[in-house]
């Protein structure tokens, strides 16, 4: 529908990656039993006292850092209260006027715009546990309260769902490299709410807004923001009005519904938090902070293309994830020629480590066992078909490839006088292609060849049969 | 400043208390009077006062990431009104 744009600003939480809680000592490890990663701090019996971890605020500010944000150099912590079963003391301890970082930005590319994403702000918060529905009663797990979490809120900067969706790939994968969250949806170590609202193009008022909640998938985060937006063009071009609400995605129906419930209560009652002091931040530690961080995606997509003279999409693509741009590197260190690892990584490497669901860094294959590979092809010991039999072989077994090759005998044929008896096979028992071909058909070659290099195995060198094959043909 | 019925209702409402008529009534009187007294300090200039959240000079206080040992589920459970199996049990929570 033209003659509207929306507006997108996004709120996103991400659970830190440290072993503690954030204001006790208890585990953050997922997927415990329930309730057994509990202390009287973090399920608030009467006369604790939390204690900050260091560690979650050098996440924060590591994560300011890579988003170009000011850190504070004075910042404290609020007490947000409301009272619901997963959330044992009565309020949250989050941060409210003073947070850890602000005035930040990110750029993404997305649909051929380049666009600048204002950062409003990140602060560190204390996560709540998880409820449990049944049908007269519901149950609470409190593993997960005092969880620490950052939250992250842009500006409304964003125009589209295609944006708000490379926005959230685009801080998944830096916050994945500076090794501060896991970056899971799907498991809710990474969550996003969005705050939409729609106005005539042109125009620089806001509209109404919605916040959207429960995207808890990437693929959802454009359905959802879709259906949204699309809803709120229908009610104004029918003369309505949005109301403002929070409204829940379900997935399922592909909607977003009206949450009907205490919404007029936000009343949060926010004050400083008297059980912890103030958090001043200096430049000597911001500093230190600053020097141990990682190259981000960006940098080293750039480097990607100028070092190793490899396409954008390539670069892009190697740089995603940190683990596979440090195997790509490896591979090359290694003496690998960077075009051919990047295609190899592209192409098999890729296929074989989403059919198995593994991480590149715990697949057998190693940059080493590549390297060899490539050798082996460029040696001509094998031909490039055998070679992908081999990778996937590999890919499995973690055994060197030229063991595979000796053991199966895979050895390229490039015995002239072995590929000419396998041509002429393939010619006297296809005589009516062999006449077509004479009569001009020429890309009946393709088809010779493949039954040539099926005759062989696969492993006859492709280069000497298609030479044979013109020889004789002509 | 007087605190209306509507007032003490809303704060209610968040404690989530159940006050009685006369309840509302003592409450929002004492409420308004809290505030009255509050109002007084306002007569005092402290534009010269930095704002204190905190009476203790101190900052950075913290601990290192380090795993300290948690309750036993059993012992966690154990002052929990009500607790099946491996959880709280709480009234049904309505979305």
């Amino acid at each position: 529908m033209s003659g509207y744009e929306a507006v997108i600003g996004l709120e996103i939480h991400a659970q830190l990656l440290t072993e503690s809680k954030i204001f006790c000592g208890c585990s953050t490890r997922f997927g415990a039993e329930p309730n057994t990663q509990t202390c009287p701090v973090c399920i608030g019996m009467p006369g604790v006292l939390p204690v900050l971890n260091r560690r979650a605020v050098e996440f924060t500010i590591r994560t300011g850092l890579a988003l170009n944000c000011t850190i504070a150099s004075y910042s404290r912590f609020a007490r947000k209260n409301y009272f619901y079963p997963d959330l044992p003391k009565g309020y949250q301890i989050s941060q409210y006027e003073l947070p850890l970082c602000r005035d930040g930005h990110l750029e993404i590319h997305a649909g051929g715009v380049r666009r600048r994403v204002g950062i409003t702000r990140i602060h560190l918060e204390e996560d709540a546990g998880k409820n449990i529905h049944q049908k007269d009663s519901s149950l609470v797990d409190l593993n997960r309260a005092g969880v620490p979490l950052m939250e992250i809120v842009t500006e409304p900067d964003i125009r589209t769902p295609t944006e708000a969706a490379a926005f959230m790939k685009k801080l998944r994968n830096i916050l994945r490299y500076l090794d501060v969250c896991d970056g899971n949806m799907e498991q809710g170590s990474l969550r996003c709410d969005a705050n939409v609202s729609v106005r005539p193009a042109g125009s620089t008022g806001l509209g109404t807004k919605t916040e959207v909640k429960n995207i808890n998938s990437f693929r959802f985060v454009e359905k959802a923001l879709a259906y949204e937006i699309r809803r709120q063009m229908r009610v104004l071009e029918e003369g309505g009005r949005v109301v403002q609400e929070t409204r829940l995605w379900d997935p399922a129906a592909g909607v977003t519904v009206s949450m009907r419930t205490k919404e007029e209560a936000q009343d949060y009652r926010y004050f400083p938090e008297p059980d912890l002091v103030p958090l001043e931040v200096g430049e000597e530690w911001i500093e230190e902070i600053r020097s141990t961080l990682v190259e981000l995606p960006d940098k080293k997509r750039e480097r990607f293309m100028s070092e190793y003279g490899l396409p954008e999409y390539d670069a892009e693509v190697l740089t995603e994830e940190r683990a596979v741009a440090d195997w790509f590197e490896e591979a090359v260190r290694l003496g690998g020629s960077p075009k051919a690892v990047s295609n190899w990584m592209m192409t098999e490497l890729s296929r074989l480590l989403n059919e198995t669901g593994r991480e590149i860094a715990d697949a057998p294959i190693t940059p080493a066992h590549l390297v060899s590979l490539l050798k082996l092809i460029e040696e001509g010991t094998i031909s490039g078909t055998i070679a992908k039999t081999v990778f996937e072989e590999v890919f499995r077994s973690g055994r060197e490839p030229e063991v595979i090759v000796r053991e199966k005998g895979l050895v390229q044929i490039t015995d002239t006088g072995e590929i000419e008896r396998l041509v002429d096979d393939v010619l006297s028992a296809n005589p009516a292609e062999v006449e077509r071909y004479r009569k001009g058909e020429a890309k009946l070659l393709g088809f010779f060849v493949g039954q040539v290099m099926k005759a062989s195995k696969g492993k006859a060198n492709p280069k000497l049969v298609n030479e044979l094959l013109r020889r004789k043909l002509s | 400043m007087r605190i209306s019925r509507g007032d003490v209702e809303h704060i209610a409402r968040l404690a989530r208390l159940r006050l009685t008529e006369g309840e509302k009534e003592t409450y929002g009187l004492q409420l308004s009077d809290i505030l009255e007294y509050v109002e007084k300090l306002k007569e005092l200039d402290t534009s010269e006062v930095d704002p204190t959240s905190h009476v203790i000079p101190l900052s950075n206080v913290f601990r290192e990431d380090l795993l300290q040992g948690s309750l036993s589920r059993e012992e966690a459970l154990r002052n929990a009104p009500q607790a099946a199996d491996a959880f709280y049990r709480v009234p049904k929570i309505i979305e």
